[in-house]
């Protein structure tokens, strides 16, 4: 049991998601908390959450299902009801550019959530130094997160046209062999959308992470350094494990960011050249408005779905056996 | 006493406010923004306000066509339709007509005899369905056109090429002499590639085979030798465009004609608009090859329809029926016409000033109607024409993708048509 109330209060207060999950600790005073929390029932915040409650399930919920019904029927653009079985799905995966969107989110998403972290730790170790004007640079890195998708995607696709941009400036400057126009050539599109991607979602991940270093223990500091442990390593082996409820924020925002992929990719490249930078949503979306085939985008809309349901259930269960294990200790 | 006169005056204001919010406001949506469809969209609006009706027209311009009809859809499905669309004839508005969206237009054309007017026959047809008329033709546009830069093939030494054959292998030259020798735009998901490509081949096969693969869907002649040569030819011409293409829409591209920097471009006489905007006249200041083949000319039954989503208030369906009696009269179908660069729906509007480019159109529709081809559109539902604009664009972005793999992914399209 000291076992368990050990690993409980790992990790510092506000890095735990505020949830207490009853453990081998409270399983004896079990009956008397719940019996206490029982009597304190918060009527007022219940009530508040009824129209959210309205709104998850008839809104989320029940489009949810409404997409997936739809998904096995023909419906083109107003509503057919009629199943047809697995024909959308099948049209799907036969589809080059869905092949393309779904290879592209693949390496889009990796790229940019590594180029996020690593950028973003930099920028938080560097902000961690105690400088004067922290407020005031901590604002400045804000700033692009800011500024919305298309925004974003309209400046990059200037910054990075061949005629206008930063090619033609540093042409302009002398430098003649400069060349940085990626979203030109369909092959290194998608490293350009990166690019942009890393610049706008830089400045939340330093802030988080900057939040999650100053939540590590200020005698860890002072033990690396009476250890003599270079300031560098104290960073990245001692202070970023301890820091694993910002990261884990830091990954869960990114990876809704980059499933949800849709309005940088139609202000910088507009899919293109071709369809190389294609991603799911835009060709869901594309599917549900331009193209007239609603069916075709739900089926497409459903599957992008299953990889997060499969996720939650693997967590769930990840999680109902962690608890098991603690409370037999 | 000044209590009474107040409530009076109030109560006048009231009236006189009343009545003219009677005026009816039709908001419509249309896709042209370039500087020539801007001047047609304008007689239009022009003839819609002063109707005399108080009738006023709110422009709701769309850059992009996709987007524009896509709105169109949303809104629809929404609840608050626009007062009147602009559409292409074809199987884009079955799904509105299927659901019961549109304003019938059968009483209006019984009593201005548009099924006699309006010519060819396969203008009208586009919105009978039924036997019930739910849309209103507005012009013939052909896309089966090469406008070229005089000034461009002087510059390469090559005299003006009279059919595609003479002009492929004029690319060579024109290539040396530093013109990009075919100029198209990538934008609005690979229209104009798309087209580009139906009007080659069109020119290739002839129109009854043509029609026998868009309509029958003749499976054969789709992987047959004639449709493996112009995969060829379109190959050949991706290579000798600019590689600046990839999201340049279509009147930009027709810059680089008029400047003299391109030597050609496929796109249909809705460019003659933009040359006609500048004042520049047709085979004197700039070239038209009709049908890509001057000795076989082809003019296609393109073009753009409106038609009415059904509104609640009567009075805007009053307005909306005004509205297209005035887009079907013929003094507004000569202005328009005349600054779009199409062709008027009415054989008895006077076009002896026309543009010689316009003359030959206008040939072709009174005195050879077997030169008349149905636009591809008529037959392939949205979803179709996307999946090969997807299919053209692949082939002309990618040099890897053959020749053979694109007309078989062209023969997998044709059989899944819908």
């Amino acid at each position: 049991m000291v076992h368990g109330a050990i690993a409980e209060r790992h990790g510092t207060p506000d890095q735990r998601s505020g949830q207490t999950a009853p453990t081998g600790n409270y399983a004896a005073q079990g009956d008397n908390l719940a019996e206490r929390t029982r009597k304190k029932l918060p009527i007022a915040a219940i009530i508040a959450t009824i129209p959210l409650m309205i709104e998850s399930v008839g809104v989320y919920i029940f489009g949810i299902g409404l997409s997936v019904y739809f998904s096995f029927t023909n419906t083109v653009v107003f509503p057919d009801y009629k199943l047809v079985g697995f024909k959308q799905y099948e049209r799907l995966w036969s589809t080059d550019v869905w092949i393309t969107a779904v290879k592209n989110i693949w390496i889009f998403g990796i790229l940019s959530i590594i180029a996020n972290l690593v950028f973003g730790y930099l920028l938080a170790v560097f902000m961690d130094q105690r400088i004067k004007q922290e407020d005031l640079l901590r604002t400045i890195f804000l700033y692009p997160f800011a500024m919305s998708l298309i925004v974003t995607g309209l400046v990059w696709q200037w910054v990075l046209d061949p005629n206008y941009g930063l090619t033609a400036t540093m042409h302009e400057l002398g430098w003649t062999s400069f060349y940085f126009s990626p979203l030109n050539d369909a092959n290194t599109a998608l490293y350009g959308l990166v690019v942009a991607g890393v610049w706008q979602g830089a400045g939340v991940t330093m802030a988080i992470l900057l939040a999650g270093l100053r939540g590590v223990d200020a005698e860890i500091w002072k033990a690396a350094r009476v250890d003599g442990i270079p300031a560098w390593r104290t960073y990245l082996f001692i202070a970023l494990p301890m820091m694993r409820g910002a990261v884990a924020t830091v990954l869960v925002l990114q990876c809704i960011g980059v499933l949800r992929i849709y309005d940088i990719i139609v202000s910088m490249t507009g899919a293109g050249p071709g369809n190389a930078t294609m991603m799911p949503a835009v060709y869901v979306l594309q599917y549900l408005s331009d193209r007239q085939n609603a069916a075709q985008g739900m089926a497409a809309a459903t599957t992008m779905l299953l990889p997060v349901v499969l996720v939650l259930i693997a967590v769930g269960l990840f999680r109902l056996f962690r608890r098991r294990k603690v409370v037999t200790l | 006493m000044t209590r009474t006169m107040l409530v009076a005056a109030l109560a006048a204001a009231t009236v006189l406010s009343g009545s003219a919010a009677r005026a009816t406001d039709l908001e419509v949506i249309h896709w042209w923004t370039s500087p020539g469809e801007t001047a047609a969209v304008h007689t239009f609006r022009d003839a819609f306000n002063n109707d005399g009706q108080g009738d006023k027209w709110v422009d709701d311009a769309i850059a992009d066509g996709n987007t524009a009809r896509s709105t169109d859809m949303s809104r629809i499905q929404g609840g608050d339709p626009p007062g009147a669309s602009q559409f292409n004839p074809g199987r884009e508005y079955e799904e509105l007509i299927k659901n019961n969206q549109l304003l019938d237009l059968t009483d209006l054309a019984t009593a201005g005899n548009w099924a006699k007017l309006i010519r060819p026959a396969e203008v009208a047809s586009g919105c009978i369905v039924d036997g019930h008329w739910w849309c209103v033709p507005v012009n013939i546009h052909s896309w089966n056109w090469g406008w070229y830069s005089k000034a461009a093939f002087k510059t390469a030494g090559l005299p003006e090429p009279k059919d595609f054959q003479e002009y492929m292998a004029d690319l060579p030259k024109l290539k040396a002499a530093g013109i990009i020798p075919f100029a198209i735009g990538g934008d609005g998901g690979g229209w104009q590639i798309a087209g580009a490509f139906g009007v080659i081949q069109t020119e290739e096969l002839g129109h009854a085979d043509r029609d026998k693969i868009l309509h029958d869907k003749d499976l054969t002649l789709a992987g047959g030798p004639k449709m493996k040569q112009v995969f060829a030819d379109f190959k050949t011409l991706s290579q000798n465009s600019d590689s600046g293409y990839a999201n340049r829409n279509w009147n930009d591209t027709w810059k680089l004609v008029d400047s003299g920097k391109a030597a050609l471009q496929i796109m249909g006489d809705w460019a003659r608009g933009e040359f006609a905007a500048k004042g520049e006249v047709g085979t004197k200041d700039f070239g038209c090859m009709i049908g890509l083949d001057e000795a076989h000319p082809t003019v296609s039954t393109d073009g753009d329809v409106f038609v009415f989503p059904k509104q609640t208030d009567p009075d805007k369906e009053a307005a909306q029926k005004r509205l297209a009696n005035l887009i079907i009269s013929p003094a507004v179908q000569l202005a328009f016409n005349n600054a779009k660069g199409s062709a008027p729906v009415r054989g008895d509007v006077d076009l002896s000033n026309a543009d010689p480019c316009m003359q030959k159109t206008l040939d072709v529709l009174n005195n050879h109607p077997e030169d008349i081809v149905t636009g591809a559109q008529r037959w392939l539902s949205n979803d179709t024409t996307n999946q090969m604009n997807d299919l053209f664009t692949k082939f002309f972005n990618d040099p890897n993708y053959t020749v053979d793999q694109a007309q078989a992914d062209y023969v997998k399209i044709i059989q899944n048509a819908n």
